[in-house]
């Protein structure tokens, strides 16, 4: 009715009003993308020719945390050795993998950090004749300069500091907890990680004190972490069996790829990232 | 007034918007479907009373709700500064604080750990003058839902304080209403539904948080172990406990949400 | 301005006296000096954007002055030479705004007890203040309503009580009737003139209506462009107006009548003389508005169809830019415009006898009346033009 009727000629005035609803809509979308966490893809792989035995096109590997080095030189060499070939490395903790091939994840390779998790995924008929590539220690892995003053493995039942395990639903928190109780030592857990990796990346941070890993996990940790030896008689060896899988999309690459990995060559490239032999 | 053509028989939708609209309602009903499908009925009942879900839901609803409340009086401020100071690098404030929106939760989670870690900028003189410790605490997940959660009731409130008609303070004020009498007394109550629209999207937004919390503030049973954490650690190896989980945040999402949207969010 | 006569000086302790000086963001400057004694009701009349609600936001202390002062109740509530300015909610200036701005969220009479209750006073005592207000103004009934349960009149009347309940030093009629239609307009219009005459202290309407002015006003202030153009009786305004704007606007004839079957009767002191109108189904007590351009000047009787012509002698003449404004004498004194030409070959000058004419459809016609009687309950009020 007036044009003047609006005293606002100080800052910020009215702004275009937007439909209330509109808003909510807009959070809600976001909400729900937000919300959907990233689900490992799998991706279609190359059909080899029939009766070649050339491996070729894409070799997927379902591999434990712990490898994550380790595998990663042996993609390397092995795709040196076979130009044609595409590894791709889906790795994570074996449980989560053992998870996946379970629900029908196509996958070629799948390399295990226990051989329980590994005789869950055969017994399911998903997997045929593992064979064990490789044995792993483990440590008291602390931040370098051994913030906490750590000794040996009974410093973990302290209450002041910061200890973190692996999950006891993931090969290292079973392994830590089959070391703390031959020890004797009831260990004040400060956190559960999921798996190894998010345990070593909050000890290298120094958000925590002392956590137990594997040795291979210290060793690939460029020095922001360092390892403290668990006491004799406390002996944890975690064995690591590979298998390639009953409906690989690429048999040929998988059985190409395993051979490798228990090859002189694939064992060189496994001790010097610290795993010991099977 | 009578429009004659309105008395035909009640309209049929296109064909065009059900049939994307159906598929779209079947991207969320599906799921629930499957997890619906998986689940143990049998021993429903003695895995959700188990002390693991038990402990995670405690603590869910005691983080959620506590975000929700550290929210509420950090983020009408806020808000409030947001929509009715004018100051240079206002919207550059305001896309900081709506980036954790966009920002991957781990991504937050790590933040918070190189700020008020242990070892971060303001948690290290933190720890040294008070001795509190954040990360693998409750107060360490009620944070990383806070900070993940805030920028739904920011963006909200700021939106109903810059739309709303504020003429009704202009008339408060001539009442003899200071200015904290009007915030009190007319903004707040004129807000009030989009307020309560905001609360509840924080609350469920930190309520089914789970990336910035297992990054910042670690996983442990009774202490940080929410129920997001809980389901992901359960899914490495015991599936029915997970799908159990998984089913008591769905009914205690749907209960709060379906609750409260008659009531506060627009019906029909 | 001329300086206040002395009279006038006397009330000015209690009065409002502004001297307003702003230039807003987008340009518009606003120079207005204002004097309302106490007991007195100013209107300020003014187009659309001639700064009308800027003088609103300056007195009410929702925006500050960047020269001059205002001045009330002996107070002195903004001076930016003495860096003086007191917001608007210390400076107990009762709004009564165009849209009522009513709190949706509080019932009628925590609204009205929203004022005493900032102010300090105890819920109850406040609450019972309201009801004295809602009483007065006819309202007990509705004290438990929610303002979107209310016809724009009574939330406007609510706005009024909610303004005069904190017994403000001055209170301020935002176009106050603008919003409603025609026939709440007239009732609130009274109530309006009603509580006007029982507030103590200097009032301003502020409107664009010109009849609002004349009929609630003891003074009017015309506002253009930021500028006060005029200011008078609204009989001097009205009758004398300075600008073209003025005379188009404020300048409408207004006359009281009593119409019957399509007749109204104008009687004294409008005039003494039955017009023909074009709406026949309106009878009881009405108001007239006849733009000063829809009467035309002969000096032979005319022919034709139209049946209001009546003879009369030109009392007065006056230049108003390219066209000419007459009075005209008994039995209806009107204000008639013309062009200069039409003057020249007509040779008017006082003293002139001409024949007037005006044609019904050109007539506006109002009911003056709270409860009118209408014939036929389809047919509404026909509103004022201009």
């Amino acid at each position: 009715m007036t044009g003047d009727r609006h005293v606002d000629h100080r800052p910020g005035g009215p702004a275009r009003s937007v439909p209330r609803p509109l808003v909510v809509a807009v959070l809600v979308g976001a909400l729900v993308l937000t919300a959907c966490g990233d689900t490992t893809s799998a991706t279609p792989t190359a059909e080899n020719t029939r009766g070649d035995r050339t491996p070729r096109g894409e070799v997927l590997v379902s591999a434990a945390a712990s490898l994550t080095d380790a595998f990663g030189a042996i993609e390397d060499a092995f795709e040196d050795a076979h130009p044609d070939v595409d590894v791709v490395l889906n790795l994570g903790g074996s449980s989560a993998l053992r998870e996946q091939l379970l629900e029908g994840a196509p996958a070629d390779v799948f390399a295990s950090a226990d051989p329980d998790t590994m005789a869950e995924v055969v017994d399911a008929g998903l997997a045929d004749g593992p064979t064990t590539f490789a044995t792993n220690g483990l440590v008291i892995a602390v931040p370098t300069g051994n913030p906490g003053a750590l000794t040996g493995l009974d410093d973990l039942a302290d209450d002041d500091l910061l200890v973190g395990l692996c999950a006891p639903t993931v090969p290292c928190g079973m392994f830590a907890r089959r070391a703390l109780d031959m020890a004797g030592v009831v260990a004040a857990v400060d956190t559960e990680e999921p798996d190894v990796r998010a345990l070593l990346t909050k000890i290298a941070a120094g958000e925590l004190d002392a956590g137990i890993t594997y040795v291979t996990d210290v060793a690939s940790s460029s020095g922001s972490v360092e390892a403290i030896d668990l006491p004799d008689g406390v002996d944890v060896v975690a064995t690591y069996p590979v298998a390639t899988l009953a409906d690989a999309p690429n048999p040929t690459g998988a059985s190409a790829f395993v051979d490798f990995v228990v090859s002189d060559r694939g064992r060189d490239l496994l001790s010097s990232a610290g795993f010991g032999p099977p | 007034m009578t429009n004659p053509t309105s008395r035909r028989a009640s309209p049929r939708p296109p064909i065009g918007l059900l049939l994307p609209a159906a598929i779209g309602l079947a991207l969320f009903v599906v799921p629930l479907v499957g997890l619906l499908a998986r689940t143990p009925w049998a021993d429903l009942l003695d895995l959700v009373t188990g002390a693991v879900v038990t402990d995670a839901l405690r603590l869910s609803l005691v983080s959620s709700l506590g975000a929700t409340v550290v929210s509420l009086l950090l983020g009408v401020p806020l808000a409030w500064v947001l929509a009715r100071v004018e100051f240079p690098g206002r919207s550059l404030v305001r896309g900081l604080v709506t980036l954790p929106l966009v920002l991957p939760p781990v991504v937050g989670g790590a933040a918070l750990l190189f700020a008020v870690g242990r070892r971060g900028l303001v948690g290290g003189p933190l720890e040294r003058m008070t001795g509190l410790v954040l990360p693998f605490s409750t107060a360490g997940v009620v944070l990383a839902c806070t900070f993940v959660a805030m920028p739904f009731l920011v963006i909200t409130v700021e939106g109903a304080l810059r739309t709303m008609d504020r003429r009704q303070e202009d008339a408060a004020a001539t009442l003899g209403a200071s200015r904290w009498t009007v915030l009190r007394r007319v903004t707040l109550p004129v807000i009030a539904p989009s307020l309560v629209s905001g609360l509840v999207l924080t609350w469920a937004r930190a309520f089914g948080e789970f990336g910035a919390t297992v990054t910042f503030a670690g996983n442990l049973q009774g202490r940080t172990q929410t129920l997001p954490l809980a389901v992901f650690v359960a899914l490495e190896s015991q599936r029915d406990t997970a799908v159990a989980i998984s089913l008591v945040m769905v009914a205690v999402s749907l209960a709060v949400l379906v609750g409260l949207r008659g009531r506060w969010w627009p019906t029909s | 301005m001329t300086p206040p006569a002395p009279h006038e000086r006397a009330d000015r302790a209690s009065g409002l006296d502004a001297s307003l000086d702003l230039t807003r963001d987008d340009g518009f400057r606003l120079r207005a000096r204002l004097a309302i004694p106490a007991g007195r009701t100013a209107a300020l009349l003014g187009p659309n954007g001639a700064g009308k609600s800027t003088v609103v936001g300056l007195l009410a202390g929702l925006l500050a002055l960047d020269d001059g002062h205002v001045g009330l109740a002996g107070r002195v509530l903004d001076d930016p030479t003495t860096d003086t300015f007191v917001p608007a909610a210390s400076r107990h200036v009762g709004v009564v705004f165009q849209d009522h701005l009513l709190f949706g969220h509080l019932d009628v009479r925590d609204n009205v007890a929203f004022g005493p209750r900032s102010r300090g006073v105890p819920r109850r005592e406040a609450r019972e203040r309201a009801d004295h207000w809602l009483e007065l103004l006819g309202l007990a009934a509705f004290a438990h309503h929610r303002p979107d349960q209310l016809s724009g009149g009574q939330a406007q009347r609510v706005a009024l009580a909610r303004a005069l309940v904190t017994e403000p030093d001055l209170l301020l009629l935002d176009e106050p009737l603008s919003a409603l239609d025609v026939t709440t307009r007239v009732s609130l219009r009274r109530t309006l003139a009603t509580h006007l005459a029982d507030f103590a202290g200097p009032r301003l309407l502020i409107t664009h209506d010109p009849t609002e002015a004349f009929l609630l006003a003891d003074e009017v202030h015309v506002l253009e462009h930021g500028r006060i153009t005029q200011v008078g009786s609204p009989d001097e305004v009205r009758l004398r107006p300075r600008t073209p704007y003025v005379a188009d606007l404020a300048g409408a004839n207004l006359l009281v009548g009593e119409a019957r079957d399509g007749i109204v009767r104008v009687t004294p002191p409008h005039g003494d003389r039955e017009l023909h109108v074009a709406d026949h189904d309106v009878t009881g007590p009405v108001l007239l508005t006849l733009r000063p351009t829809a009467v035309s000047v002969h000096r032979e009787q005319p022919e034709g169809s139209q049946r209001n012509t009546w003879h009369t002698t030109v009392d007065r003449l006056e230049r108003l830019g390219d066209r000419v404004r007459l009075r005209s004498g008994q039995p209806l004194p009107l204000t008639v415009e013309v062009t200069r030409e039409s003057t020249g070959a007509l040779g008017l000058a006082v003293g002139t006898p001409v024949w007037l004419a005006v044609k019904a459809t050109e007539i506006g016609l109002q009911l003056d009346s709270p409860a009118p009687t209408i014939d036929d309950p389809a047919a509404g009020p026909t509103d004022v033009s201009g």
